[in-house]
């Protein structure tokens, strides 16, 4: 009863001062601080940093430069990351599923593993882990560092203020920008980051959307396909580029549907008044070039690749068991790729691409060979993959190509492929996450079947106009 | 943890502290004091946080970056520290979740010694929330961080005016060169073993009625808990009427905690 006391003379007390106690109190500490800061703070005039800092705002925040600047960012961000991860994952995969692979399998043969086991282990498991890291390492060792460069030198809160006005007007927070930045690298570290935001209206509308920026899990997948399928159009040396471009204009649809699912969203379900708020723009800093690399090698390169390994290795074991265990005279694979064909077929899409995203649903990072590895299967084509459920990485890029085409992929597949990528459910880490961040299991639904819904809807739409046109 | 301290000749002097740390990264286990770490967004609290703990937690150039606490401990002399390195706020009169964090720990997690991380070329408008938590706490250092950015901005600052206005001790720090990491150490060992007191500055520049009030809820509040050292900001907090302290109040959350 005594705390109520305190409680009580507290309330009387609010009475006596009326209303303007918070801003006195505000005003109070601002002028404490203006006169503790005049005392002890010696200003020499205006300095040739501040003004640089604000001349180079003033270009990339400006309205006719900013939106250029950004998108030439991204595309030299994607394009070093297409041309420099090449080599190495030939190099990687070369080392890892040419040579050690046989090798483990051959050894574990000889001193008398079944084959069976053999077949599980190596087959299964092993080569999706080295799939994986062959896949995944080089252009996350590219992506990740130059991302971290970006957002140290400050650019972040720059491309926040940019769009800014575009998310005021699809009646979301402006922070979404950095939010939606974040989801580039992860979309479970996006959903995370957002807590930021602080009107839960708000929240809620950027965990949502945050699926629609392409995480780095999906950004080898857009790679691969538009190098394999799109590059290919274009004349050797102009291939590179327009493969780039091709992926840019992938994450950029992503942005545009971040925009028109926010405004629909808080046109709909989640109404409200935009919140206003104050965002600083720190001063450039010239980042410390080898410890930036250092840490976003170790901070998020590795660990983003430890977290698809650890799902990837499990993945890769039930891989290999649906295409080997039978199920009367079919294995468990070919009567899902059967029976998906048709939806598959409407979709623009196929009964193999649904089947690796139902088994890919832990890590997108494992869509590429399960679909490689379930088509050579499907098609039976003969000398290459080494059986039944053997995921497996070709030499070259144009190899895989002529897999899927024998596999009946032609152009649509294949752009389709790249925005079903973009629009599908978010992977389970990302769910989990949003489930922890909302603590509601209602939005946690919405969150991971609304893009699966649109990527059905657009799909389905790009695959009508094709035939129709085509 | 990696420890890849280049040692300057003063640090490997026999005479220097620095002898007497130890970075014990994420092995936080039965530590003696806990400091906190709070300031501003885009201060360098992370960069200090990895200074002190050899820990690498990512630092970004952009207000926001840490949302949750992040902790991580070393020891120094014979004694262990646990450093909770909190979210960058503007203030404690707001609501939003990441401002509740850090708000929350330094109220009712009631660290030993409290380091306000300031950005030196934005001294004024940082000291506002230095203000407030020298309401809430009476043991705390100001590291004066980002010299190296305010030297190149032609801003001279006379830190030991600083210190005497605000009553606390008043470390200048460029913690990404991990300049003035050595002072912070030993500085934060005197204030949690008492050898350094701090008499901490109170907003002064607030209408007399008010002052009243403050005044009277005080010791109010001190009448029904002798203990308690922060009763000037609960009050502040009650006439202000927040919920999330009314809430407190009433379950007495102050003394069993």
């Amino acid at each position: 009863m005594k705390n109520n006391k305190i409680l009580n003379i507290s309330n009387d007390l609010r009475w006596q001062i009326g209303d303007g106690f918070h801003d006195k109190l505000t005003e109070g500490i601002y002028s404490d601080a203006a006169q503790i800061a005049q005392n002890s703070v010696f200003k020499k005039g205006q300095t040739k940093r501040f003004r640089f800092d604000r001349s180079l705002d003033k270009i990339v925040t400006s309205k006719i430069w900013g939106f250029p600047i950004m998108i030439l960012i991204l595309s030299v961000v994607l394009w070093l990351t297409i041309i420099g991860a090449n080599y190495p994952s030939g190099l990687l995969s070369e080392l890892l599923l040419d040579t050690i692979q046989p090798w483990l399998k051959e050894t574990s043969l000889s001193i008398g593993f079944p084959i069976w086991l053999a077949g599980f282990l190596f087959d299964g498991v092993y080569l999706a882990l080295a799939w994986v890291i062959a896949v995944m390492l080089p252009p996350m060792a590219i992506f990740f560092p130059l991302f971290t460069l970006l957002e140290d030198f400050g650019y972040l809160p720059r491309a926040a203020f940019n769009l800014d006005n575009l998310f005021k007007k699809a009646g979301a927070h402006g922070k979404q920008a950095l939010t939606m930045s974040m989801g580039f690298g992860c979309n479970a570290a996006g959903v995370v980051a957002t807590r930021i935001i602080d009107s839960p209206r708000e929240r809620l509308i950027a965990i949502i959307t945050n699926n629609f920026s392409l995480c780095n899990g999906r950004w080898p997948t857009q790679i691969l396909i538009a190098s394999i399928f799109i590059g290919a159009l274009a004349p050797q040396s102009l291939s590179g580029a327009l493969s780039t471009l091709s992926v840019i204009s992938i994450a950029l649809l992503g942005v545009f549907f971040t925009f028109v699912v926010s405004y629909f969203l808080s046109k709909t379900v989640l109404k409200g008044e935009v919140s206003s708020f104050t965002l600083e723009l720190p001063p450039y800093r010239p980042p410390i070039f080898w410890k930036t690399i250092y840490t976003s090698l170790i901070d998020r390169t590795l660990i983003v690749l430890w977290r698809a390994c650890v799902f990837a290795a499990p993945a890769g074991a039930v891989i290999w068991l649906i295409s080997n265990v039978t199920f009367g005279d079919t294995t468990i694979a070919h009567w899902l790729i059967e029976n998906l064909n048709g939806f598959g077929f409407i979709l623009g899409l196929n009964g193999v691409i649904l089947v690796a995203y139902i088994v890919a649903i832990p890590a997108n990072e494992i869509v590429i060979p399960t679909i490689l590895m379930l088509t050579v299967m499907s098609v039976s084509i003969s000398g290459v993959g080494e059986g039944n459920g053997v995921m497996f990485e070709l030499d070259s890029v144009s190899a895989t190509g002529e897999i899927l085409k024998a596999g009946g992929w032609t152009l649509l597949t294949a752009v389709n492929l790249m925005v079903f990528s973009l629009l599908h459910n978010p992977c389970s880490t990302t769910i989990y996450t949003i489930y922890k961040e909302t603590k509601s299991i209602k939005w946690t639904v919405i969150a991971s079947v609304l893009p699966l819904i649109m990527g059905f809807v657009v799909c389905f739409v790009v695959a009508q106009v094709w035939r129709i046109l085509l | 943890m990696m420890q890849t301290v280049t040692k300057s000749a003063c640090e490997s002097c026999e005479h220097s502290n620095a002898s007497g740390l130890k970075k014990l990264g994420i092995n936080i286990d039965n530590s003696d004091f806990v400091v906190a770490l709070a300031g501003n967004p885009n201060t360098g609290k992370s960069t200090v946080f990895n200074a002190l703990t050899g820990l690498r937690q990512h630092t970004g150039n952009w207000p926001g970056k840490t949302v949750t606490r992040a902790e991580g401990g070393y020891s120094f002399g014979d004694k262990k520290y646990k450093l909770v390195d909190l979210p960058g706020t503007y203030s404690l009169l707001s609501t939003s979740q990441d401002e509740e964090v850090a708000r929350n720990f330094i109220l009712f997690g009631k660290p030993d010694v409290t380091v306000i991380v300031v950005d030196a070329s934005r001294l004024e408008r940082n000291l506002n929330l230095v203000l407030q938590i020298l309401e809430i706490t009476d043991k705390a250092v100001l590291c004066l961080n980002l010299m190296d950015e305010a030297k190149r901005m032609e801003i001279e600052i006379d830190d030991r005016t600083l210190a005497r206005d605000l009553g606390i001790p008043v470390i200048p720090t460029s913690a990404r060169s991990k300049e003035g990491i050595q002072q912070l150490i030993s500085t934060i060992h005197q204030v949690a073993t008492g050898e350094i007191i701090c008499k901490p500055h109170r907003i002064k520049n607030v209408p007399k009625q008010i002052n009243n009030a403050i005044e009277k809820l005080c010791t109010e509040i001190e009448k029904e808990y002798p203990n308690i050292p922060n009763s000037r900001w609960i009050a502040l907090r009650l006439l202000d009427g927040d919920e999330r302290i009314i809430e407190a109040v009433k379950t007495g959350e102050f003394i069993t905690e």
